[in-house]
C-alpha cells in the first residue's frame, strides 16, 4: 500500500488582517499553517497504514518555508515528504497547479507505484477543490470527491468502496484502485504523532524537488504561463451604505424595545406581517 | 434570441480568431433522480442577463436517465430563461458518476462551443467543473458571487471573496474558451418563473457503454430530511451567537423562532460549542441563506459570519456592544443583553399575532 497525500501551506485565516488604506493582506506575522482540511486526507492515509502496512508520502508545491507544513505531517506519521518547489511555479492557478502536482506524483510512481491519492476537500486560502479533481483527471485515475468513510478496501484486488457525500445524500460507491480521494472533513480526527515521529520529523532528509526533478519539461504548463485564469483586480467589499436605525426607547426596558422594533418592522415592511401570520402558530 | 445572436456586436472587437465559433451562455441544469437543485434556476436568472449583454442565447444542459423526467426538466429551464436545452439520456447517466458525466458535458462543449459555462457550487457541480475544466484546459473560477461581462472583449469578469471575505478579486480567463464558473446555492437570487415560456430541446446522443465504466454506484441512501433544518430555502431566520452565552440562553433563540415559524441559525463558535448543529451554521464554512428576515442575537458580525447571511432582505441585530461591527450592515439595532431582548421579542410578537387574528 503506498498512498500520496497532497498538502498545502495555507495561512492561519483566522489570523489575517486586511490594511485598511491598501487593501492588502498583512501577512506579516500570520502563521502559515497545514491546510487543515487536508489533515483528514492525511489521517485516513495513516488509518489504512495502520490497517494494511506500506507507505504514506506527503507531497506540497509552495516556497522553501512550506518545508515546516510537511514536517507537521511527518511528525504525526507519514513515512516520506517532499517539498516541490521553484520559482517557476509561481502564480499557479489550479490548472497549472493539478498539471505539477501530477507530474510530481508520476515521478513518485518511477520508484514505487501508488495505490491511493489523497486531498483536502478544498483549502481555506484559494478554497476552489478543484485541484483533486484535476490531478485525478491528468493521472487518468478515478475520482471520489467529498468521500466520507472509505468501508472497504482489497488492496490484492484493487477494489474500493467509499460512501460519498452527493446532494440529498450519500453514495454507496465500489470502484478501482488506484483512485484519488478527496476527504470529506470531521470525518476522522488526526492522532497525536507519537515522540518517535517527533524526532524523526525534525531528522528526516525531506526531498526538495525543482521544476526538473518533478520531471516538468514544458514550461508553457506552469506558473503564470500555465494559467488561463488571470486576478484582474482585487479590492475591499463595498460598506452597505447605511448604518443600522437603532431602536432605542428611553427607559430601554426590553418589553419596550421590543414593542417599538415590532411597530417599526411591519410600517416599514407590511409584506413581512403578512409572512409571519402566514406560517406563525 | 437566435435572429438577434447572428447580428455582429455593436461594437468592433477584434475577438481572437480561435474565439470566433465560441457562442452562447450555458447553464448545467442539475438533477438527481428527476429533483432539480435551485441553484440550476438561480444560474439561469444570472445567465440570462450575461447572454442579453453578449447578445447570444442562454441554454440548459440537461444530463440524465431515461425517464428520469428529461424534457419535463428542459420545459422548466425555459420559464427561468433558458432559450434551448441540450438533453442528454442515457442508462449509465442515471446516477451522477464523474466519468460519464465529464465525458458527457466535455463532447458537448467541444461540439456546440460555449462561451460561458456555469455550474452550481454543489457536491456535484464541483466535481463536475473540476473534471471538465481540467480536460478542456481552461479556466474555472470558483464561487463566484459577480459575474459581468467586458463587452468588448467579451470577456466574462468573475468575482468572488478572498480570505473569508475580507477582500474580493474579479478574475478573468482572457485566453481560453469556454470561460467557466460555479456559483454556491443562493448566492444569486431566485428568478421568477414565467409560464408558457417556449424553447427549443435538442437532444444529443450519448455513447458509453456501461461495462467501459470503473466506478459503480451500488446505492444511494437518501437524507432523512424530516427533521433536518433547510436553512438555506428559510423566509425567516432566529440565529444566536456567542453572546448567548450557554446553550441554556440560547433555548431564547428556539422560543422566538417557535412564535415566528422560523428556522434557527447559529454562528461557528455556536455550533463548535455544540449549542445548535452543524447544519445550523450560516456563514462562509456553513450556509449561505436569503430570508426575508434574519434576527441575529449576540452575533458580532464576523465577516465569515456576514458572507453568509449579507442576502437577507431584513436584518435584525441585538448585541450589547453599540460598536460590534454588525451594526454596520444590519437594518435594525439594538444594543442590550439578548438574553433578556429575545423574551421580550417573544411575547411581543406573540401578542401582536393573537391581536391581529382577533381583528382578522
Ligand atoms: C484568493 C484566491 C482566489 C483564487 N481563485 C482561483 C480560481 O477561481 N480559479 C483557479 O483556477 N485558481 C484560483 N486561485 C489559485 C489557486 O488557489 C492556486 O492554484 C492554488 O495553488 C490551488 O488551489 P486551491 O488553493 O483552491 O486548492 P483546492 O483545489 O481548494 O485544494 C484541494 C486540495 O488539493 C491539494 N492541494 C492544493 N494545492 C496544493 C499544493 N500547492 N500542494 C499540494 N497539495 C495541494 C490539497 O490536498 C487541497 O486540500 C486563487 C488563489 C487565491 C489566493
Ligand atoms: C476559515 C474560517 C471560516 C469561518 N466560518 C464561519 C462561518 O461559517 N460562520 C460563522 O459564524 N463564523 C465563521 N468563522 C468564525 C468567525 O470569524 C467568527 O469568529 C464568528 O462568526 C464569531 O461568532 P460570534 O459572533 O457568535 O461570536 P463573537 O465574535 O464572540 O461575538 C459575540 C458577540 O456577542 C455580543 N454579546 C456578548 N454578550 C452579549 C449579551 N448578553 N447580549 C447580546 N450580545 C452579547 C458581543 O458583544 C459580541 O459582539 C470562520 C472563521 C474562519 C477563520
Amino acid at each position: 500500500m503506498h498512498s500520496v497525500v497532497c498538502i498545502k501551506q495555507v495561512p492561519d485565516s483566522a489570523q489575517i488582517r486586511v490594511h485598511p488604506v491598501t487593501n492588502t493582506i498583512m501577512r506579516q506575522g500570520v502563521p502559515a499553517i497545514v491546510n487543515p482540511y487536508d489533515l483528514f486526507a492525511l489521517e485516513e492515509a495513516l488509518r489504512l497504514k495502520d490497517q494494511f502496512g506500506g507507505t504514506v508520502t506527503v507531497v506540497c508545491m509552495g516556497p522553501p518555508m512550506a518545508e515546516a507544513a510537511l514536517r507537521k505531517c511527518l511528525s504525526f506519521g507519514a513515512d516520506d515528504a517532499i517539498l516541490v518547489s521553484d520559482r517557476a511555479f509561481a502564480g499557479s492557478d489550479t490548472l497549472a497547479t493539478s498539471y505539477a502536482l501530477s507530474a510530481t506524483i508520476r515521478k513518485i510512481m518511477e520508484d514505487m507505484p501508488v495505490d491511493l491519492i489523497f486531498t483536502g476537500k478544498q483549502t481555506i486560502d484559494g478554497d476552489t477543490a478543484q485541484v483533486g479533481p484535476g490531478i485525478a483527471k491528468r493521472l487518468g485515475y478515478q475520482l471520489l470527491t467529498y468521500v466520507s468513510r472509505i468501508v472497504d478496501l482489497d488492496v490484492a484486488n484493487k477494489e474500493i468502496q467509499v460512501e460519498r457525500r452527493a446532494e440529498g445524500g450519500v453514495q454507496l460507491i465500489k470502484t478501482s484502485t488506484p483512485c484519488l480521494i478527496t476527504m470529506l472533513e470531521g470525518t476522522n480526527e488526526m492522532r497525536f504523532g507519537d515522540l518517535d515521529d517527533l524526532f524523526r520529523a525534525a531528522r528526516h532528509e525531506l526531498k526538495v524537488w525543482d521544476r526538473e526533478a518533478a520531471g516538468i519539461d514544458a514550461v508553457e504548463m506552469i506558473g503564470l504561463k500555465g494559467s488561463p485564469t488571470v486576478v484582474s483586480k482585487v479590492f475591499a467589499p463595498r460598506p452597505r451604505s447605511k448604518r443600522a436605525e437603532m431602536i432605542e426607547v428611553r427607559d430601554s426596558e426590553p418589553k419596550n424595545l421590543a414593542v417599538t422594533l415590532l411597530a417599526k418592522l411591519f410600517t416599514q415592511h407590511p409584506k413581512l406581517e403578512q409572512e409571519i401570520a402566514k406560517r406563525a402558530v | 434570441m437566435s435572429e438577434q445572436a447572428k447580428k455582429p456586436a455593436k461594437k468592433k472587437v477584434a475577438l481572437d480568431p480561435r474565439f470566433v465559433d465560441y457562442r452562447h451562455v450555458w447553464v448545467v441544469v442539475e438533477s438527481e433522480r428527476g429533483e432539480v437543485h435551485p441553484v440550476s434556476w438561480e444560474l439561469l436568472g444570472e445567465g440570462r442577463k450575461l447572454a442579453d449583454a453578449l447578445g447570444v442565447e442562454l441554454c440548459g444542459v440537461v444530463i440524465c436517465g431515461p425517464g428520469e423526467r428529461g424534457r419535463g426538466i428542459c420545459g422548466e429551464a425555459f420559464q427561468y430563461g433558458a432559450d434551448k436545452c441540450y438533453l442528454v439520456q442515457d442508462e449509465v447517466l442515471r446516477d451522477y458518476r464523474n466519468d460519464p458525466y465529464t465525458k458527457a458535458l466535455t463532447d458537448l462543449v467541444n461540439r456546440y462551443q460555449p462561451e460561458v459555462l456555469m455550474l452550481g457550487a454543489t457536491t456535484l457541480g464541483r466535481d463536475l467543473a473540476g473534471s471538465v475544466a481540467t480536460t478542456l484546459g481552461t479556466g474555472l473560477v470558483a464561487d463566484c458571487t459577480e459575474l459581468v461581462i467586458d463587452i468588448e472583449t467579451r470577456n466574462l469578469a468573475a468575482t468572488r471573496p478572498t480570505f473569508g471575505g475580507s477582500l474580493l478579486c474579479t478574475i478573468m480567463t482572457q485566453r481560453h474558451r469556454p470561460q467557466m464558473a460555479t456559483v454556491r446555492p443562493r448566492v444569486m437570487a431566485m428568478p421568477e418563473a414565467s409560464a408558457g415560456r417556449q424553447g427549443e430541446i435538442v437532444e444529443v446522443l450519448f455513447s458509453m457503454i456501461e461495462t467501459s465504466i470503473v466506478t459503480k454506484v451500488l446505492e444511494f441512501i437518501p437524507d432523512d430530511t424530516r427533521d433536518k433544518p433547510n436553512l438555506p430555502f428559510a423566509d425567516i431566520i432566529v440565529a444566536g451567537g456567542r453572546g448567548l452565552r450557554s446553550q441554556e440562553n440560547f433555548q431564547h433563540v428556539w422560543d422566538l423562532a417557535r412564535v415566528l415559524g422560523a428556522e434557527v441559525g447559529a454562528s461557528r463558535p455556536v455550533v463548535q460549542a455544540g449549542w445548535a448543529e452543524l447544519d445550523r451554521q450560516v456563514g462562509q464554512s456553513g450556509k449561505t441563506v436569503r430570508p426575508k428576515l434574519y434576527i441575529a442575537a449576540g452575533i458580532s458580525g464576523a465577516i465569515q459570519h456576514r458572507v453568509g447571511m449579507d442576502g437577507a432582505d431584513v436584518i435584525v441585530a441585538i448585541n450589547s456592544d453599540p460598536n460590534a461591527p454588525i451594526f454596520d450592515f444590519a437594518h435594525y439595532g439594538i444594543v442590550g443583553n439578548a438574553t433578556a431582548i429575545l423574551p421580550a421579542l417573544t411575547e411581543a410578537f406573540k401578542a401582536h399575532l393573537a391581536q391581529a387574528k382577533k381583528t382578522g
